[in-house]
């Protein structure tokens, strides 16, 4: 017998796959405009362990976007709120909150263990170190980043390296200049947890070697190759 | 002919599109210059749908696409 609150999951997932989510440990690195997202979604879809990892409280500023975020928890830690939340949506999720900014000292130890992680973190040197750390522990990472109306996935799998390929030199984005409105993170925060949901259920599609560049403002979305 | 797409914020202020007469020893560097964009404003410049470095020659026919880096979490 399935739960109630997954039968409408069942259209889109097989009872086998809706078992296996449960028995999925993913870690959402960042729990800001994307992560906040991301976390609602894994919740809602069964992941059974969720492991958030943000050092930050909320501010006033992250009220136009990051979904968590709300009058009540101004001042409170990201992560510590992620988790009431997720208590109060789907209680059989285990979500473990950790309370540090990911760094090359300690992302191999914060991300053993898991199936996947997903990149929400908002700094271009940060995700390359979380990219290194998932290729040497063979661990798939899904990365999205957004800026004003537009945003980017892709699906790196040990080896493909894409983010060192794309981000090159850069240690900064254009969303310095362009803001992060409410809509493009959630729109990639989607497209993220589909991707996710493929890797860990080996079914469709996945943007290994391939960029989803994502324009709003034109409704333009371009599959780019990318490779060594 | 080089046809050359921006995307992003690359086009404010600029086509979507701009076409290049082809010549000996075109390349990313001189597209860049003349459409009057940075080098740190481009994190992907693909040439036929493949990442080239910007000193590479270009060819007649070639068709570029120049992203700018998108890093917001």
């Amino acid at each position: 017998m399935i739960e109630k609150r997954y039968l409408k999951n069942l259209k889109t997932l097989s009872l086998e796959e809706q078992k296996k989510l449960k028995e999925t440990k993913v870690v959402v690195a960042g729990c800001g405009g994307l992560g906040g997202y991301v976390v609602e979604m894994l919740a809602r879809l069964g992941i059974g362990f969720i492991t958030v990892v943000d050092d930050e409280v909320f501010e006033e500023t992250n009220l136009n976007r990051q979904i968590f975020c709300d009058i009540n928890s101004l001042g409170k830690k990201k992560a510590l709120v992620a988790k009431e939340r997720i208590l109060a949506v789907n209680p059989e999720v285990a979500v473990n909150p950790i309370l540090i900014r990911i760094e090359e000292k300690n992302a191999k130890e914060l991300i053993t263990g898991h199936k996947a992680v997903i990149d929400a973190l908002d700094s271009i040197p940060h995700k390359i170190l979380l990219e290194k750390a998932c290729e040497e522990l063979k661990i798939p990472l899904i990365h999205g980043a957004v800026a004003g109306w537009y945003g980017q996935v892709t699906t790196v799998f040990p080896g493909d390296r894409t983010l060192s390929i794309v981000y090159k030199n850069h240690t900064e984005g254009i969303e310095k200049e362009l803001g992060a409105p409410s809509f493009s993170p959630a729109v990639v925060a989607g497209i993220q947890v589909s991707e996710l949901l493929k890797v860990i259920l080996k079914k469709g599609e996945v943007l290994s070697k391939k960029l989803l560049y994502i324009d709003l403002l034109n409704q333009e979305f371009q599959k780019i190759e990318v490779s060594l | 002919m080089i046809k050359v797409k921006l995307f992003a914020n690359l086009r404010e202020g600029r086509k979507k599109e701009v076409n290049f007469e082809f010549f000996e020893g075109i390349n990313g560097r001189y597209i860049l210059k003349t459409l009057n964009i940075p080098e740190k404003q481009v994190s992907i410049f693909l040439v036929n749908g493949r990442d080239k470095s910007l000193e590479e020659p270009l060819s007649n026919g070639d068709v570029v696409v120049i992203f700018p880096p998108v890093g917001g979490g």
